[in-house]
């Protein structure tokens, strides 16, 4: 249990943990212990084998087993850190789990503060595999660039600066770190002339790249502008509401769903999730995609989401094959939302209380119109009715035709669907027609026609 | 409703699913079976014995609603028939196909009740007296493919109802009762 030393941390329904406004997330760690090992009897509670998320403002502990419950992650101000240790590098240190510790205060009360009189020392044990020296760098870095101090003040641009740190990929920080002075011969050295050499390439790469990351940290700003132009409009249309006809309305309304999916403004990457990367991802995409899902009428295909999430992300764009991972991996959590395949191969999001027989009835009440009856209908139709794309509509009559519910018509003039009278004409008296039923009505809105 | 020649269509024969084979298993089963309905119905009314799947076939197009079988559905709806033992293909290649709207079994039946008719429960008749004499007008009998005919006399012929005896020419072969 977190108890009450920690400030709880909310987390999303598919257990990502919910950010404060500009912080982004720098580096993850799985398996980790956070304790206080000198001093057992404080109040600091002892948290295990948890994912631990470094932000440019908080160090956040997610429980592990089941991360999606929430209610026991915690989370450490990086204000209310006031000295991290250097890695000391003993004997011992070499057979244990690698540490890393810091000083945090602590109010009277025994809570982790920002402004407290006493002090604990907080040590981070890492069993899961994970680079160790790389997350004290990024700790070093963030603690030091003072991001929490310009929240809510958003003329200051030190976060902006923070987050194009974070953003350029940090391998230099590797386990070759500057002490590395042992001198390494035979196929270890070349190894390591290799790795220098990467190094070194990397390091003028990122020379070259300087101007994109001035370019992303203005990103940022034109995020926040926009943030800024949706509160704006936000508030004028309420206070004008009497005098703004409906088409500015319309306008306006277009210009806030444009500006809201504008930004995500801390996008998991591969840079700051390393191994976790699908899992973030997965968790990201789940809640993410409630909106467009809610919007779609609960099934959306993953090539529009795929073109959705990437315009959210804006320049940390992901593959389709990440989007793909990222779908499969929902299986493993408890999110509202699953991967679907179509026969025809056709990939779909949907939400889970999506289903079928509403698809179904609607479709079986479009096809029972009179016209339709008699002329059937196509794709295009289905899709003008039931509000969703023509290629959306095509899975929903195929899947009511495998159901029995339509049968088609492949001719000239196109394919279309019909209701399904096959069931209904009694085999033993083909020339029956039964007063009352599907057959009965298709028979007479063929003969008001002709 | 609509009509092809004497021959009344039932309405389901304007519905244009019904002339494309229908992918579904279970709906499809049920269109093969309408198919084989109408097939042995209108064979049956017209005396149709052979059906050229090549060939112009009056029930295999509709021109109201401008829809007309495939050649793939064609076979399918012919094998569906043959698979029962209501048709048998003439050729490897089944482009020709025999319809029995009734078995053979029933012909023989026909024959004997012919002969039973006529008062030739021992007497003789030539095969083309049978296909087109007086006596078999208005029977089923009355036209009757010569395959089909040749069939049901040899199943006769093993039961020792009749006996077929040759002459000179095809034209010439005749048939001995012993009912």
């Amino acid at each position: 249990m977190v108890g009450n030393c920690l400030p709880p941390v909310k987390i999303t329904g598919s257990g990502r943990p919910v950010l404060e406004p500009n912080e982004i997330e720098c580096f993850f760690l799985s398996g980790v212990d956070l304790l206080c090992e000198d001093d057992p009897t404080t109040s600091f509670p002892h948290l295990k084998s948890g994912l631990l998320i470094l932000t440019t403002h908080r160090l956040l502990w997610l429980p592990e087993s089941d991360a999606s419950s929430g209610g026991a992650a915690g989370g450490v101000p990086l204000a209310a850190v006031s000295h991290i240790f250097s890695v000391k590098k003993s004997l011992r240190s070499v057979f244990s789990s690698p540490r890393v510790r810091f000083q945090v205060s602590m109010s009277p009360e025994g809570r982790v503060a920002a402004v407290g009189s006493q002090s604990v020392v907080v040590t981070v044990v890492v069993r899961g595999k994970g680079d160790c020296d790389a997350f004290l760098a990024k700790l070093w870095e963030n603690w030091r660039a003072r991001a929490w101090e310009d929240a809510g003040s958003g003329s200051s641009n030190a976060a902006a600066t923070a987050a194009a740190e974070t953003a350029t990929p940090s391998s230099s920080g590797g386990i070759y770190s500057s002490d590395g002075t042992v001198k390494m011969v035979g196929v270890s050295g070349i190894l390591r002339k290799e790795q220098e050499m990467w190094e070194s390439t990397d390091r003028s790469l990122q020379d070259a790249f300087q101007d994109l990351n001035a370019l992303m940290s203005k990103a940022k700003e034109m995020v926040m502008l926009a943030e800024k132009m949706r509160l704006k409009l936000l508030s004028g249309s309420n206070s004008q509401t009497n005098a703004t006809n409906d088409e500015e309305m319309g306008s306006k309304e277009e210009m806030q769903d444009w500006l809201l999916s504008v930004g995500i403004i801390s996008p998991v990457t591969k840079e700051s999730a390393g191994a976790l990367y699908h899992q973030q991802l997965s968790r990201q995409l789940a809640d993410f995609i409630k909106v467009p899902l809610e919007k779609a009428g609960g099934m959306i295909n993953l090539i529009d989401i795929y073109c959705l999430f990437n315009r959210a992300r804006g320049t940390e764009l992901i593959s389709p094959d990440d989007l793909l991972q990222a779908c499969s991996l929902w299986e493993k959590f408890d999110v509202p939302v699953v991967l679907r395949k179509f026969d025809s191969g056709v990939m779909v999001i949907q939400t889970k209380s999506h289903s079928d027989e509403e698809v179904f009835n609607n479709v079986k009440m479009l096809v029972m119109k009179p016209d339709a009856l008699r002329a059937g209908i196509s794709a295009s139709d289905a899709a003008r009715t039931l509000g969703v794309a023509p290629a959306m509509a095509k899975e929903h009559l195929l899947s009511a035709e495998s159901k029995g519910l339509l049968c088609r018509d492949i001719s000239p003039d196109g394919f279309r669907f019909y209701i399904n009278l096959f069931a209904e004409i009694d085999q033993d008296d083909i020339y029956l027609v039964k007063d009352r039923g599907i057959y009965a009505s298709w028979v007479q809105a063929n003969h008001s026609h002709a | 409703m609509q009509k092809l020649g004497e021959f009344k269509l039932p309405h389901f024969f304007n519905y244009p699913p019904y002339f494309t084979l229908q992918p579904v298993r279970d709906t499809r089963e049920k269109q093969i079976q309408l198919w084989k309905e109408l097939i042995l119905d209108y064979c049956k009314t017209q005396k149709t014995f052979v059906i050229a799947l090549e060939e112009e076939f009056p029930l295999f197009t509709n021109h109201v609603i401008e829809r007309s079988l495939t050649h793939e559905a064609r076979e399918a709806f012919l094998s569906a028939l043959v698979s029962e033992g209501r048709a048998e293909w003439m050729d490897k290649g089944h482009r020709k196909c025999l319809i029995l709207w009734h078995r053979i079994q029933d012909w023989a039946d026909i024959l004997i009740q012919f002969a039973k008719d006529n008062g030739l429960e021992d007497g003789v008749v030539t095969i083309e007296e049978i296909r087109s004499g007086t006596e078999s007008q208005g029977t089923d009998l009355h036209g009757i493919d010569r395959t089909i005919l040749n069939r049901a006399l040899k199943l006769l012929e093993q039961k020792g109802k009749l006996v077929v005896f040759k002459g000179t020419s095809t034209d010439d072969e005749g048939v001995k009762f012993s009912v």
